[in-house]
């Protein structure tokens, strides 16, 4: 919403200066977005006299002007001008001021042998227009030497605010003056409509078919006008707030629109067929709106029809045909009320958007109908001339009386404000509420008509499987309390928010309870735990294209958005790692092959609340870094599982209660991958080298992954350490060397040789992997360590032996090993 | 006795020559060993007559605590010229690089979130959370924002096709459905924040299809907008570690709260600086719980008020740390998430500082 200073000063008796109002603006909850201050720019252009314009001497298409700048002597300009002339008016620049037209600050110079001291300006040069076909050529009367933007009325600044979807009334400037006069920046000035007698009966006649959409509409007919341009005041306003003036009656309409919120439109009754105008349904018409498009309007379209059809799309644009022109002789001019429900979702649909929608959609003051037809029909009288009919209606003027009340105890009690009652009532009277009742403790007043969002009927939208006696308590409470929240809202915000002494938060427990749930913070954990392990945290988008997640998993219909920003955005990803694909992808493009990132972050099986799983994934690509002890070598799948395995450590999940399977899913190389399982169920993790065909299809280097659920991962049990038991005798070490079938897992050793005999064997571990020429095909060695702890006394050597064979034969009746000579 | 002077002397002559401790060792067992020179004085003094027995005896124990000193001695030597000599042969280039542990990060989002948590968590809120794919019911008809408000609109709202609990489905446009959610499973008081992520469907220099936002809703029986001003100060002046942070409270509307207002703090529009210069910058919205939306999650809002807060997680983090692009947040790039990472061993706790 845009205005002028002196259209606001119309309606508001202030003295305070433009920054007071634009601040009080701000603060009451009509936000300045901008304040444009036209006249800075042109500051250095005045009014001057062409005294003389001769041909330049030395130039076929240049003048050479004297100027008369106002004071000193003539100023010799030369001027390309086609119009420069001996006599004229004109805009002057001096040397030093900057051109905003041509972005070129002007010096002074010799053009071909002729001094110019100065230049003549177009409006284009000024900022003003796209009009260059010559210098700005303005009235005789024009005082020569006053600067041009205050002569042109262009040192008004135009202020405009964001008003907020409540407030319609602020959508007319009369509103915006009631609100900063209320917070004690001035008097709203009075304002009344005498009555226009009508003076002979109107040609056209109101019918509503359609009630609810339209409840009441007002008309009239205004006879043997002149339309053309506008008076110049009315031209200004609206194009320094950006409306181009159309003529004197579209402009007409269009200043009730912006002064008093209130939309209206001009009929031609000429281009109009039959005697009635109808308010209806749509039924799937065609017609051109003003906007200069076709609109096809449907049955949930109010739409104002004549004998012929369609002609205008109710409180959102009127139509083309039945506009007004030059030569509009008689006028219908309407003046309705629209639901603004309707008008909202209409407008939406259609993707219109208009000052007269805006309005209609946040609710106008009804109660204003009359006397604004009064006033348009009397500003028409005036600048078109016409003889005006009677004015006609049909539907009923709504009521809309409401009443609220406020307990003075609440301003405090809920707004924090300590106040004295009277300036709660006297902010609530200067912004037009009426005083009902008042005692001591609480006021009762009524609601302006202009101000729909106060003590409105309540809507609410239940939660589906509330306790009955529950929610029939919550809506008696809401009918008892919202009125006077809005009352509470109307008081602190005229008053000020800044005037409430912020209060911190009483607290809750001497020393504040863990702020995150165990699982919450297992994901923190996680988060630093790969972030030390040297990999660099990425956030990405939750969806991706759908063909790049379709390579990491199904992707479902009900994961595709219906109305994606970018094809490439449109499907939900099925897990983050199809994000650090595409990420490592873009490292290794920009140089950086040798990545390692994570996320943590959802991945999406389903649209079901439980399809949403909390996934840590990492990735690894590239190769280990290169240093003069060690040579880089490819990540590898164990990188993978490294990681995965040390996450699981730190998340409180021991390796031994693991077991790793070979059933990755198919986006992994199938003979280097595994899962990580808890249990005959639960997959915590998995983990692998990519599947060589990914990597190709996203360009990726040799690249390793895990994906660990976190949700998977068990509650761990808070249990007090057990007390510490050390034995007095020092452990014993012994290697043993198996050879079993390629086939058999490390990890069937490892298992059998820990339960070998777990009183006293502490722990297992294997140190050595051999397949190559010097064994048998299809045979491997695989080499362990087992630390054997004495308790009770040091093992004598047959008690060592003893528990060696049992090693080995548990070893061997395991995985069918045998031990290496 | 000359016997003796004469050993002492060799001695000291062949341990003067060993070079080595192989030649220091023959000369040990060749005077000290079993079948020594000194050993063998020693065995011999059973043949010494009784009367002189006890003199030479004393003669041949002196000298041999004499020859186990010197033996030692040169022993001690010996060694000790073997280090200076290793040390000698062992000297590194000190000045290579050892290997080189790629570092890790924190992301900012991350890193501000905890923050958020931190300093909530102080004034004992704790987190809620909610799913990214919700229902419009929580994430608009619940919280006064019905089918046909305009408000609807400017959400910029991402759909999917299918719906839960007959409700259509939304990709959740900010994290307030957690108030929702909090106020349905959780019998007040509580003070919950809830940080997330949250999808509009716009997309330029400023603005990202996906972002985080961080809400906040209290609920009790006394808490009155004061309160919500001074959590707001008092978060906003830990956040960006200025006591004396300037907080401009304004008048606003959103459907949900009532009276709504947005927040700004001071800062200089010229250098960016948090706190300096005369301007102002808007940085979050809040208000009191709307009845509404109390009554719709089953309080009776006579019983029950509260405030409630909503802001961007890239904007306070932007502000705060300069940054000042939004969309790297999201590429990945490697050189600015290590440029604005932060150390996985130095997280947001209020005891070290944030």
């Amino acid at each position: 919403m845009k205005f002028t200073l002196s259209w606001l000063r119309s309606h508001l008796d202030t003295d305070a200066p433009l920054e007071r109002l634009t601040d009080t603006l701000s603060a009451i909850g009509l936000e300045v977005e901008a304040v444009e201050n036209r006249a800075a720019a042109l500051a250095p252009f005045r009014i001057a006299e062409v005294i003389e314009a001769v041909q330049h001497p030395n130039a076929d298409r240049l003048r050479a002007c004297r100027v008369d700048i106002g004071e000193g002597a003539p100023i010799s300009v030369v001027c390309g001008a086609p119009n420069a002339r001996s006599g004229m008016k004109a805009v002057f620049a001096p040397p030093g001021s900057f051109i905003p037209g041509t972005g070129i600050t002007l010096k002074a110079g010799e053009i071909r042998g002729v001094v110019s001291a100065g230049m003549l300006l177009s409006a284009r040069e000024m900022g003003l227009g796209e009009d260059h076909s010559g210098i700005v050529d303005l009235p005789a009367e024009a005082p020569v030497g006053t600067p041009y933007a205050r002569w042109a009325g262009l040192d008004d600044p135009v202020i405009e605010i964001a008003v907020t979807p409540n407030r319609g009334d602020a959508l007319g400037v009369r509103g915006v003056a009631r609100d900063l006069a209320a917070a004690g920046m001035g008097r709203l000035k009075p304002w009344a409509a005498p009555a226009v007698p009508g003076r002979y009966p109107s040609p056209i006649a109101w019918r509503t078919e359609w009630p609810e959409a339209c409840p009441y509409v007002l008309g009239r007919a205004v006879r043997g006008v002149r339309n053309g341009p506008s008076p110049r005041w009315l031209a200004e306003r609206l194009t320094a707030i950006g409306l181009r003036p159309i003529s004197a009656l579209v402009d007409i309409t269009n200043f009730f629109t912006i002064d008093l919120g209130r939309p209206l439109h001009v009929f031609d009754i000429g281009k109009l067929d039959g005697q009635a105008l109808v308010m209806r349904r749509g039924a799937g018409e065609v017609f051109r709106g003003l906007h200069g498009r076709d609109v096809t309007v449907t049955a949930e379209d109010c739409v104002i029809a004549d004998a012929a059809g369609v002609q205008s799309l109710a409180g959102i644009v009127g139509g083309e045909a039945t506009g007004c022109d030059d030569g509009t002789t008689d006028v219908f001019i309407e003046c309705a009320l629209f639901d603004p429900v309707r008008i909202g979702l209409t407008g939406r649909r259609l993707q219109i958007a208009s000052d007269a929608r805006a309005r209609f959609e946040r609710g106008i003051d009804a109660a204003l109908m009359p006397a604004a037809l009064e006033a348009a029909t009397r500003m028409v009288l005036d600048h078109c001339g016409g003889d005006a009919s009677d004015v006609v209606a049909a539907g009923a003027a709504p009521d809309r009386r409401r009443s609220a009340r406020l307990r003075f105890a609440r301003l405090g009690g809920f707004g924090g404000a300590e106040m004295p009652a009277a300036e709660a009532v006297a902010i609530l009277e200067r912004l037009g509420f009426a005083v009902e009742e008042r005692t001591e403790t609480e006021v009762r007043v009524a609601v302006p008509s202009w101000r729909n969002d106060v003590a409105g009927a309540p809507a609410l939208d239940p939660a589906p499987g509330l306790d009955p006696e529950r929610a029939e308590r919550a809506v008696a409470g809401t009918a008892a309390i919202e009125p006077e929240c809005d009352l509470i809202e109307e008081v602190l915000r005229i008053r000020g928010l800044d005037a409430i002494a912020p209060v911190s938060l009483p607290r809750a427990a001497p020393v504040p309870a863990a702020t995150l749930t165990p699982a919450q913070g297992r994901a923190a954990l996680a988060r630093r735990t790969l972030a030390a392990r040297g990999l660099a945290e990425c956030v990405s988008f939750s969806f991706l294209a759908r063909d790049t997640a379709a390579l990491f998993g199904a992707t479902p219909d009900a994961l595709r958005l219906l109305n994606p920003i970018a094809s490439d955005l449109d499907q939900l990803r099925p897990t983050p790692l199809a994000s650090l694909a595409l990420a490592a992808r873009g490292n290794a493009a920009r140089g950086f092959a040798d990545a390692a990132l994570f996320e943590i972050g959802p991945g999406f099986e389903s649209d079901d609340l439980a399809g949403q799983r909390a996934i840590a994934a990492g990735l690894r690509t590239g190769m280990t870094p290169r240093h003069w002890r060690a040579a880089a070598r490819p990540v590898e799948w164990v990188d993978a599982k490294d990681d995965a395995l040390a996450l699981l450590a730190a998340l409180g999940v021991p390796a031994e209660s693991l077991t790793s399977t070979r059933e990755a899913p198919d986006f992994y190389h199938p003979g280097r991958s595994g899962v990580l399982r808890q249990g005959p169920k639960t997959v915590l993790a998995r983990f692998g080298e990519l599947h060589p065909r990914l990597a190709g299809t996203l360009d990726l280097p040799a690249a390793c992954a895990f994906e660990l659920f976190l949700d998977a991962i068990p509650e761990p049990k808070r249990r007090r350490r057990t007390a510490l038991d050390l034995s007095p005798f020092q452990p014993l070490r012994r290697d043993f060397a198996f050879l079993v079938a390629a086939s058999v897992s490390a990890e069937a050793v490892l298992r059998a040789a820990r339960g070998a005999e777990r009183g006293a064997i502490a722990g297992v571990a294997l140190f050595d992997v051999y397949e190559g020429e010097k064994l048998p095909p299809g045979q491997k060695s695989l080499a362990i360590e087992v630390t054997f702890q004495p308790r009770e006394r040091t093992f004598t050597d047959a008690e060592i032996e003893a528990l060696a064979a049992k090693v080995i034969a548990a070893v061997t009746k395991a995985t069918g090993a045998t031990l290496r000579g | 006795m000359d016997d003796l002077a004469a050993l002492k002397h060799a001695t000291e002559a062949a341990l003067a020559a060993a070079s080595d401790l192989r030649a220091w060792d023959a000369v040990r067992v060749g005077v000290l060993g079993k079948n020594g020179s000194l050993t063998g004085l020693l065995k011999a003094l059973g043949q010494v007559p009784a009367e002189q027995r006890r003199e030479r005896g004393a003669a041949v124990n002196r000298l041999r605590d004499e020859l186990a000193d010197l033996v030692e001695a040169r022993r001690a030597a010996l060694e000790a010229a073997a280090l200076e000599a290793r040390l000698a042969a062992e000297r590194a280039d000190v000045t290579l690089p050892p290997p080189a542990i790629p570092a890790g990060s924190i992301h900012p989002i991350s890193r501000t979130i905890e923050e958020m948590t931190a300093i909530f968590g102080a004034m004992g809120f704790t987190v809620g959370e909610g799913p990214d794919i919700e229902t419009d019911w929580h994430n608009f008809s619940a919280l006064n924002i019905p089918g046909h408000h305009p408000a609807r609109a400017d959400h910029d709202t991402f759909y999917l096709p299918g719906t839960r609990d007959g409700r259509p489905l939304v990709l959740r446009t900010h994290t307030s459905n957690v108030q929702i959610i909090t106020l349905l499973t959780q019998e007040p008081p509580f003070r919950v924040i809830a940080p997330g992520r949250t999808y509009r469907a716009d997309h330029d220099a400023t603005h990202s299809p996906m972002f985080h936002q961080c809400e906040g809703i209290v609920v009790d029986r006394d808490i009155t907008l004061a309160h919500l001003k001074g959590c707001l100060v008092d978060f906003l002046r830990a956040y960006f570690a200025q006591p004396d942070l300037k907080v401009r409270f304004r008048a606003s509307y959103f459907p949900f709260t009532e009276p709504s207002m947005e927040v700004d703090i001071g800062w200089n529009r010229r250098t960016g600086e948090i706190g300096a210069g005369g301007d102002w910058l808007e940085i979050l919205g809040s208000g009191m719980v709307h009845p509404r939306v109390l009554a719709n999650c089953g309080l009776d809002p006579r019983e029950w008020q509260g405030f409630a807060f909503g802001m961007g997680v890239e904007r306070v983090a932007m502000l705060k740390h300069g940054i000042a692009d939004l969309r790297p947040f999201y590429e990945s790039d490697l050189r600015w998430l290590r440029h604005y990472g932060f150390s996985a061993l130095a997280p947001a706790m209020l005891h070290e500082g944030l």
